[in-house]
């Protein structure tokens, strides 16, 4: 391996926070849906749905398989347009944006099935996600000296402090399609995190992990929020871990919104236990 | 046993992301270049300069392009020879308009509009992916060699429908018309080689080339994390067509000096290009000029057995090239997609090991 | 009826008869998309590499003759025989076969799960072998291919037109190629008889259900490798039908392998997945880039052909990329 430097073990609070949300204190609204409608065709995927995100919670959304769940994160990150409803961000009703728009305005996420860039490596994976906030142009980027190794070098010290951060130093080199499942999940959030974004999206960050893996994601994600003050959505099938690291919870079921609030109130809501367990209807 | 990384610590990331992170490579990089700058010119000679050097430098930036576009950003040209016809039209046009002007600056022009060229029939990307946008370049191959075989303002009406190259010089030594020496032509396209083949070397490390290489390997996801599609192809295809473009002005104007646009840009040449990627390694550097290089020696190195050696007819030198040109595309697929820049990479890992199995 | 309106229909019968020859090479490329996901470039060679070896049987040419000549100093081309046309078909269908069976083994066994466009270079690279291949069999001059169909002009059709026109205005019946009728006809007959077999087939459902979903396929015991040599054999019959018809019509040569390059905008159009889509398509650009020859190729210069179906399929790939019959493209994340 490579001998690189590494600054510090401990990343500095100001390299993971916050931009544009900078006025809005924690605990006021950073995210809200109001009356969101979506479908495909004929099929509704979400109806009438309406909650908030408040800055610093972690918030997850849960519910049965097909509840429009995924749907829901597509919209926020503005892959999906609702036909029907509004999204305000940091207090300010957003325009229909591409997904590379909203990237710009501080929202990342991860994906369910992973979606690293298979032929780079770890590093490169993480440099990538630090895009939004390079700036050279390609014709400084072509002669490289100068500005171009300047941004590289001072982002690439923000990349080496997430490494260090997720405890993946030992692969920082290996192309992330060698990788095993959990670590590659693992770089999906630290290229996530690179973005440094003000809402990061987790779409089932714990799906197919064993035990082991799972109590580790969890910290990581409990870390990045306590630590950072990144506000954070979630999916997630596994009730026991979405319970304890969970402020909020939004269930959805057939793309309706049967519940939200604490966990213990979530786990109170009689609709929610029939959603999940099964109710005769008649 | 003399190959090796032990001891050659990194303290900076300036040094980590060098272009040749080892002394050893760069060392050797270096005798490299020495070699071919203050060597080659002097023992050259006319065989070799037509036959290996002149194709295998203006070749290798052709293969640049085509891995800047198909290597780094995943988008598959079959255009390639079309745009080197804008490159060598443009050329042709910009020398016989204005004859004051320096070669090098005629050369790079003619790069820039072939670059404009290229991000229009880039602009469909944006829609078509994979083999459709195959088949969406072929509009331009055979468009493009259409229009400068009919449209007589391309070949300033002359009776043959040919260009030819004017001569010029670069400060007194002439680089351009058949009185040019073999050792200036290769060396004006050896600085070019160089200069671009650094250029694109810093545009595939950086930014720019990570955002290409994340529309490659997955576009949803380099879009969610704010990589904005049409921008960075559209990037890619200038980029590429510009490379492309100076290798097509050079092939007219250094090489061949005279051209007919359907014989030596037509889609065969596509296909060579592409096939120099694959063989020497898609989205590699390096590999843009291994791939040349083979596949300009080979036919060089079968004809010399075959023809000269064994006195076979020409045609069944051609034939078998054919058969092996084929073999090695399904060959290198199937055991090394990446090419040969892989197996040399592959070789240097095994070496800086050696003698211990792990 | 003017003779201008003549033309134009004659240009339009044309057209559509251009396009069936169009249609025949399409129609390999979509028998091994569909049960392969794979964009086979080499069908245009294959169906030189047919119509080739076709001739090489039935003129009983020594294979490799060329390179054991000159190998050994040698002067031997032909064996001294002819072998009747219906025989040499079935030699020829043999190869072709055999051909497929090497493609399974030697390269579609190791790239299973590739990228398609990785897939798709590889029948480029597979396109070269085969032509160099063809070459050193069979020689690389310009064959004459003549296995008994006929040719020449519609006697019968120019006779019952020839009243259309004006008095003296020197235009003499519509003509038509008798061996483009005689295509016209074979084409139909080939996709009745794919549409049969891939209906009523045991075989045929098997293709069906892989081209579907290769896993589930094999989850219910198709073996997959059977059935690409399977859909390789009978693209590989396909080739020849239309290696046959093209070299009867204009000699067997290397431009018959650009065919290749003009059934990818018939694909385009028509869609990669769909049978009547390759028909269709290939009579729009068929009709399409002779009437547009016809119409505005004498202001612009001329042989327009050579690009018409390209830009053509470049303009209906950005407004709609899945083709007139294809399977709308859906992305999700």
């Amino acid at each position: 391996m490579t001998t690189t430097q590494s600054n510090s073990a401990q990343v500095s609070k100001s390299v993971i926070s916050g931009r544009a949300s900078a006025a809005i204190q924690p605990g006021e609204e950073l995210l809200r849906v109001e009356n969101v409608s979506l479908a495909f065709g004929g099929v509704k995927a979400l109806t009438d749905i309406s909650f908030d995100i408040k800055k610093g919670e972690v918030r997850a959304i849960i519910g049965p398989n097909g509840a429009g769940k995924s749907s829901m994160l597509n919209v926020i990150n503005g892959f999906y347009h609702p036909q029907e409803g509004e999204v305000w961000f940091c207090g300010k009703k957003r325009r229909s944006l591409k997904p590379h728009q909203i990237a710009h305005q501080g929202i990342a996420r991860t994906f369910q099935n992973i979606a690293l860039f298979k032929g780079m490596s770890t590093l490169d994976n993480i440099m990538t996600g630090r895009f939004t906030h390079m700036r050279t142009n390609l014709l400084m980027q072509a002669i490289w000296r100068g500005a171009a190794e300047r941004e590289e070098i001072e982002n690439r010290q923000v990349a080496e402090e997430i490494i260090d951060f997720l405890e993946i130093q030992a692969i920082r080199k290996t192309p992330v399609g060698r990788l095993p499942y959990g670590l590659q999940k693992r770089v999906e959030l630290g290229r996530a995190l690179a973005a440094q974004p003000d809402l990061l999206l987790l779409d089932e960050p714990m799906a197919g992990m064993n035990i082991e893996e799972k109590e580790d994601m969890s910290r990581f994600i409990l870390d990045v929020n306590d630590e950072f003050g990144t506000t954070i959505a979630l999916i997630e099938h596994d009730m026991g871990v979405v319970m304890d690291i969970s402020d909020r919870v939004v269930v959805l079921d057939y793309g309706k919104k049967i519940g939200d609030g604490t966990p213990t109130e979530v786990r109170s809501n009689q609709a929610v236990v029939d959603a999940y367990l099964g109710v005769a209807h008649d | 046993m003399f190959y090796r990384q032990a001891g050659d610590f990194k303290t900076t990331y300036r040094e980590d992301i060098h272009t040749f992170p080892l002394r050893q490579d760069r060392i050797g990089y270096y005798i490299l270049l020495a070699f071919a700058f203050l060597v080659v010119p002097f023992i050259i000679n006319d065989y070799w300069a037509s036959a290996v050097l002149l194709p295998f430098l203006i070749m290798s930036i052709a293969a640049l392009g085509l891995n800047v576009l198909t290597g780094y950003c995943g988008q598959v040209s079959l255009g390639t020879a079309g745009f080197m016809a804008v490159g060598a039209y443009s050329c042709y046009k910009l020398m016989t308009a204005f004859p004051e002007l320096s070669i090098i600056i005629v050369v790079l022009t003619s790069g820039v509009i072939t670059a404009l060229v290229g991000l229009l029939f880039g602009i469909p990307s944006l829609r078509i992916k994979g083999f459709y946008l195959a088949v969406a370049t072929l509009a331009a191959q055979f468009f493009l060699v259409w229009l400068f075989n009919k449209v007589p303002w391309f070949y300033n009406n002359s009776a043959s429908g040919q260009i030819s190259a004017p001569v010029r010089d670069i400060a007194g030594v002439m680089v351009t018309g058949p009185e040019a020496q073999a050792w200036a032509k290769y060396l004006f396209c050896l600085v070019l080689v160089v200069v671009l083949a650094w250029l694109t070397r810093n545009l595939t490390r950086g930014r720019i080339g990570r955002s290409w290489m994340a529309i490659r390997d997955m576009d949803i996801a380099a879009e969610i994390i704010g990589v904005n599609p049409l921008k960075t192809k559209l990037s890619a295809f200038g980029v590429s067509s510009f490379l492309i473009g100076v290798s097509g002005a050079l092939y007219f104007s250094v090489y061949l000096g005279a051209v007919e646009v359907g014989e030596v840009f037509g889609i065969q040449k596509s296909f060579l290009v592409l096939f120099m990627i694959i063989i020497g390694g898609l989205g590699s550097i390096f590999g843009s000029f291994a791939g040349a290089a083979f596949l300009v020696l080979m036919p060089v190195l079968l004809k010399n057995i075959m023809v000269a050696g064994l006195g076979w007819p020409t045609d069944i030198a051609a034939h078998i090239e054919f058969v092996i040109v084929g073999g090695l595309i399904i060959f290198f697929l199937i055991v090394e997609p990446h090419g040969l820049a892989q197996l040399w990479r592959l070789t240097k890992e095994k070496l800086l090991l050696w003698p211990f199995p792990h | 009826m003017s003779a201008n309106f003549l033309y134009t229909i004659e240009v339009i019968l044309n057209g559509l008869m251009a396009g069936v020859m169009y249609s025949l090479v399409a129609l390999g490329f979509v028998l091994i998309f569909k049960a392969s996901g794979i964009f086979n470039y080499a069908q245009g060679v294959m169906a030189l590499f047919a119509a080739m070896t076709l001739v090489g049987i039935q003129q009983g040419q020594v294979p490799f003759a060329h390179l054991i000549n000159a190998a050994f100093g040698t002067k031997i081309h032909h064996f001294g025989w002819t072998v009747p046309a219906l025989m040499a078909i079935l030699l020829t269908l043999v190869v072709m076969i055999l051909f497929a069976i090497l493609v399974e083994r030697i390269v579609l066994k190791h790239l299973v799960n590739q990228e398609p466009i990785i897939l798709f270079m590889a029948t480029i690279g597979l396109a070269y072998f085969m032509e160099g291949m063809g070459d050193l069999m069979w020689g690389s001059e310009l064959k004459t291919l003549d296995i008994g169909l006929p040719s020449g002009g519609s006697l019968w059709l120019e006779e019952a037109t020839v009243g259309w026109g004006a008095e003296g205005s020197g235009f003499y019946g519509l003509f038509i190629d008798k061996l483009d009728i005689v295509a016209t006809g074979v084409a139909l007959a080939l996709v009745i008889s794919l549409t049969l077999f891939s209906q009523y087939t045991k075989t045929g459902r098997a293709l069906r259900a892989v081209a579907d979903d290769h896993q589930a396929a094999l989850s219910v015991g198709i073996s997959l490798r059977k059935i690409w040599v399977i859909v390789w054999a009978i693209a590989g019959f396909v080739a020849m039908v239309a290696g046959i018809m093209w070299g009867a019509k204009s000699g067997v040569q290397f431009s018959l392998s650009l065919i290749a390059l003009k059934a990818l905008p018939v694909l385009i159009l028509g869609g990669f997945t769909s049978i009547p889509g390759a028909i269709i398509g290939g009579l729009i650009i068929g009709v399409g880039e002779k009437l547009f020859e016809f119409s505005i190729g004498p202001m612009i210069g001329g042989a327009t052909e050579n690009w018409f179906a390209y830009v053509l399929a470049l303009v209906f790939l950005i407004f709609r990329p899945q083709g007139l019959f294809g399977d709308k493209i859906i992305e999700r994340v």
